[in-house]
């Protein structure tokens, strides 16, 4: 039995208080709530969990959403919907209100298929048609999402999702032919002339570009063809495997993209392009990307050889030029589809290093060889820093300060159950040390207790000890062996465990400790934080373990900090102490985006267990974005499976009472522990430390 | 299902008869067959050089690119019985030199398999050396230089090795683990020949030597492995060796369509990140 579907005037109600905000006199929901009154009941619950979920993001998107929902929802099934409203989000994330609420205004542009149902989704298989892309050879290429399939030759645009096949498979088998034609436009020339230009002298560039286009993927399918023969034939019976008698010079493999222009030429007026399930762009960014790129790679071969290049013996006459003694060959070998690359330097072959190697790989691909003037730019380049030293170096356009440092992590958005891409920024900074006292304080505080905890520590340090009566091992067990013959002599058997082993300590164990430095830490929990760090790092210097231990804070996603206070590679110094003491609470705890990164911190490491500790006072939280509450549970829940699945083991110790109601759901229901006593902080984290690893 | 079984037992009916195994030496061991091997460059005349200078040898490279294969060969060539040793994490010097055993009133000495070689002026390899215990060094050290001297403190014996004698040791430097890492003073007693995966046209003759694959079926193989290896570093640690193209081709032989066939000698091999797993099989059906 279905349920009744919702009155207009109750779903006004609700939508009245989920939009509220972008409502007014004069904008009301009562249309909104007319036009959702014709939906069956399982609709309208399907729009109303999305407004809310919307609504957290944007309310004017909700209020979008909801205004082209009632149509929507008439032609597309809920799968559908929901891979539409995805879509719709994604763009929002990424290019803002306007083009988002357009997805949702412009349903009509995407006319839903039968094959809907079995769409795939860039979203879902994006993990593995990076891992495909990244197997193509030669230049790495990123991808992204696009709604027109092109590339600037350094990313592959793709359209968000396939649905033009009734089974999946084949589906996603477009994003793998995609992939390969837009890899093949880079690597087999498209972009050795700028095709837009030439396309602009025609009287219809559109047509001109569509027609170019598809001549320039009849030439890379017999290009793709001959190593990569099973993409070349699900080309071919895309286009349904018929050869266009005119269209032949295209299939030789030294076709190259002037053969396809001169049959634009020819074949402008009269060509009727066929109808294909794909339709690639050619874009003018491609032109210009290159462009940038040759002019970049130019001087960073330049000096990439300059450096290779041995100090020409005294005698020699001083002006044999750099581009005379180096050599370079490279070239597409049309047999096996590698890049063939030689490099000889004063007439002897030498093998570059990988850098090198990839450089020139990209060189030819854009011009084809490595064009002579590249080599004598070596000689312009030195000429040019003798005659002025102070010159601004090579590259000078990036400015490091600001890309060296931050990164760009995801979040995990539970309700959409997606990833919000690059959401989070994240700077890793330095702790202002504190020039006090506050150690050896603590430790004076604490003499007995230190004493005590470093004789724990001690008995727990494995060391290497011979184990005796051990079946296999080095040496004879003298003692063993006198008692085992006065046995043998009485009548019993000669007893088997008459060896020496020499046991050898594999503490092989890297810990990682963030700290909660948010704002709630204020006052006493600090203090608190702060000595049981002093304890602890006393503690663990005895064990030897490697450790670390960072701060976190955060205040927005833009505002992810992540502080240092000792590296995995740093020694227990006056430094590391005066920055433990100059810990200071910050701002909110946005842990999802400190524990990826920290995650990946320890990841370097190379240990046989990896132990991500936090030291926490409360929930994940954080100033704006609806972080707290359930979502920010979801996301930290989701960066600890992240951390998980790579082998980390990570712990939680909380002061907060309350952690029984999610810490299970984060951590697991053991990994976690209640220190219900702040002032025993100090005391405790090195014992539960001694425990977790004994 | 019952009635299947009313005809006797079909447990008992299958009687186990043992297969004539070939017994090995567990040690040394002369080659008697040449075993197959492609030189990719002049590691053939290296060894040989190094072998009469009486300088030990370290074979650098990934995994499955043919160094087992090539020290095997060259034991054949040199006519010289092998003794490999695979290194393990638990191996120690003691392993390697040998030890007492007890047996009835008497305490025994046993050479390992290093003092074994040393006797008998084999060759000995061991596999994977970075694998063992840092204690070996101990004993490689005195040996691989121009003392060419294997103590044997537990026994009281110093050995002089004959010049037959010859130290090998295979490593990995594709490991990115700072742990696995030759010491140098180490790896600065040894003559090192680097190892790679051969060039295609060679990588393809050997697939098809080895296994009796169409050219095509090969030239398709060595492409699979050329993506697989553009993901190192990228979810990969190491791409497929020229070891897992010789099995894909022998299934292949054995008529299991190519698709299965690299899944599980290819994809399987490499990872279980079931992402990977659909990448590696979507290399397969675009390179066949």
């Amino acid at each position: 039995m279905t349920a009744l579907p919702l009155t207009a005037r109750l779903l006004r109600e609700k939508l009245d208080y989920l939009l509220g905000p972008v409502l007014s006199s004069r904008r009301t929901a009562a249309t909104l709530a007319e036009q959702m009154a014709t939906l069956d009941r399982s609709q309208q619950d399907l729009v109303l969990h999305w407004v809310e979920v919307i609504a957290h993001s944007n309310y004017e998107m909700a209020y979008q959403f909801v205004a082209a929902a009632p149509v929507a929802l008439k032609k597309l099934d809920t799968g559908a919907a929901e891979a539409w409203i995805i879509r719709a989000m994604d763009v929002y994330d990424r290019e803002g209100l306007h083009r988002g609420s357009e997805v949702f205004r412009t349903i009509d542009a995407h006319p839903p298929s039968a094959a809907d149902h079995a769409a795939a989704t860039f979203e879902e298989n994006a993990q593995v048609l990076a891992l495909f892309a990244c197997g193509l050879s030669g230049r790495r290429l990123q991808l992204d999402v696009s709604d027109e399939p092109h590339t600037d030759t350094e990313t592959l645009y793709l359209p968000p999702r396939t649905a033009v096949f009734d089974n999946a498979a084949a589906n996603f088998n477009l994003y793998k032919v995609l992939i390969t034609l837009l890899w093949a436009q880079g690597r087999f020339g498209t972009f050795h002339v700028d095709v837009v230009a030439a396309c602009a002298n025609y009287a219809d560039p559109q047509r001109a570009a569509a027609l170019l286009s598809h001549f320039e993927n009849l030439r890379l399918e017999s290009r793709i063809g001959s190593t990569l023969p099973g993409i070349a034939r699900d080309l071919a019976r895309l286009r349904g495997n018929h050869d266009d008698p005119r269209l032949i010079t295209l299939q030789s493999p030294d076709a190259v993209v002037q053969d396809s222009l001169a049959l634009l030429a020819d074949h402008y007026d009269t060509f009727e392009l066929p109808v294909l399930p794909y339709r690639i762009a050619l874009r003018p960014e491609a032109a210009a990307t290159r462009a940038a790129r040759m002019q970049r790679e130019r001087s960073e071969l330049a000096e990439a050889l300059a450096q290779m290049l041995p100090e020409q013996p005294d005698d020699r006459k001083p002006e044999a030029a750099a581009a005379d003694r180096i050599d370079i060959r490279a070239g597409l070998s049309a047999a096996t589809g590698n890049m063939d690359i030689e490099v000889r330097i004063d007439g002897t072959s030498v093998s570059p290093p990988a850098a090198i190697t990839q450089l020139i790989e990209s060189i030819a691909q854009d011009a084809g060889e490595i064009p002579d003037d590249y080599l004598q730019a070596i000689d312009q380049r030195s000429n040019h820093q003798s005659g002025d030293e102070t010159g601004p170096a090579d590259g000078g356009d990036i400015s490091p300060d600001e890309k060296g440092v931050s990164h760009l992590y995801d979040e995990w958005d539970y309700k959409r159950r997606h990833y919000r891409r690059d959401w989070c920024v994240l700077r890793e900074l330095d702790v202002t040390a504190a020039n006090d006292d506050f150690v050896a304080e603590t430790l004076a505080r604490y003499r007995p207790q230190v004493a005590q905890l470093k004789r724990t520590f001690e008995m727990l340090r494995d060391e290497d000890r011979l184990l005796k009566r051990q079946a296999t091992g080095d040496d004879i067990d003298f003692d063993a062996l006198v008692a085992g013959y006065a046995d043998l002599e009485s009548g019993m058997e000669l007893p088997d465990r008459l060896l020496i082993r020499r046991h050898k300590a594999e503490r092989d164990l890297a810990a990682l400790f963030m700290v909660d430095m948010s704002g709630s830490t204020k006052g006493w929990i600090n203090d608190a934080e702060r000595e049981a760090l002093v304890m602890l790092c006393e503690a663990l210097e005895v064990l030897g373990d490697r450790y670390a231990i960072y701060g976190f804070s955060g205040l927005t996603r833009q505002r992810c900090e992540i502080f240092r206070i000792k590296r995995f590679d740093e020694p227990y110094s006056e430094d590391v102490k005066q920055r433990i003491a100059g810990i200071t609470p910050q701002d909110y705890t946005r842990m999802g985006a400190a524990i990826r990164h920290l995650t990946k911190l320890l990841n370097n490491v190379d240990a046989r267990t990896r132990l991500l500790i936090s030291l926490s006072d409360g929930k994940p939280d954080d100033y704006s974005d609806h972080y707290r509450g359930e979502y920010g549970i979801e996301d930290t829940r989701q960066a600890l499976i992240e951390a998980h699945r790579t082998g980390i083991k990570p712990f939680c110790i909380t002061i907060d009472h309350e952690a029984r109601d999610y810490l299970p759901h984060l951590y697991g229901p053991v990994n976690w522990t209640l220190v219900d006593n702040v002032e025993r902080l100090p005391l405790k984290v090195a014992d539960i430390y001694r425990r977790l690893t004994a | 299902m019952t009635e299947h079984f009313t005809d006797g037992n079909p447990i008992m009916a299958t009687k186990i008869s043992p297969l004539p195994a070939k017994a090995l030496q567990t040690e040394a061991r002369f080659i008697e067959t040449e075993p197959y091997y492609e030189a990719a460059g002049n590691e053939i005349a290296l060894f040989e050089a190094a072998y009469a200078s009486q300088l030990p040898v370290l074979l650098k490279g990934p995994t499955g690119c043919g160094k087992t294969r090539f020290i095997e060969h060259m034991a054949w060539r040199l006519k010289r019985p092998l003794i490999t040793v695979s290194c393990h994490d638990d191996l120690t010097a003691a392993d390697l030199v040998g030890r007492y055993l007890i047996t009835g009133n008497e305490t025994v000495w046993v050479d390992g398999p290093l003092a074994h070689a040393v006797r008998s002026g084999a060759i000995c390899y061991l596999d994977e050396v970075v694998e063992a215990r840092r204690d070996t060094t101990v004993v490689i050290h005195p040996l691989a230089d121009d003392r060419r001297m294997l103590p044997m403190e537990k026994h009281g014996e110093l050995l002089q090795a004959p010049p037959e004698f010859l130290l090998a040791m295979s490593y990995n430097p594709g490991y990115q683990s700072v742990l696995k890492e030759l010491k140098h003073s180490t790896r600065q007693r040894f003559v090192a020949i680097e190892f790679q995966y051969p060039a295609s046209a060679l990588e393809e003759k050997i697939i098809r030597t080895e296994t009796g694959a169409d050219s095509a079926t090969a030239a398709a193989l060595v492409r699979l492995a050329q993506m697989t290896r553009n993901l190192k570093g990228s979810g990969l640690d190491e791409g497929a060796s020229t070891r897992l193209l010789v099995h894909a081709a022998k299934l292949i032989a054995r008529g299991i369509t190519p698709a299965a066939a690299c899944h599980g000698a290819i994809a399987e091999a490499l990872s279980d990140d079931p992402e990977m797993l659909q990448a590696i099989d979507e290399f397969a059906s675009s390179v066949f």
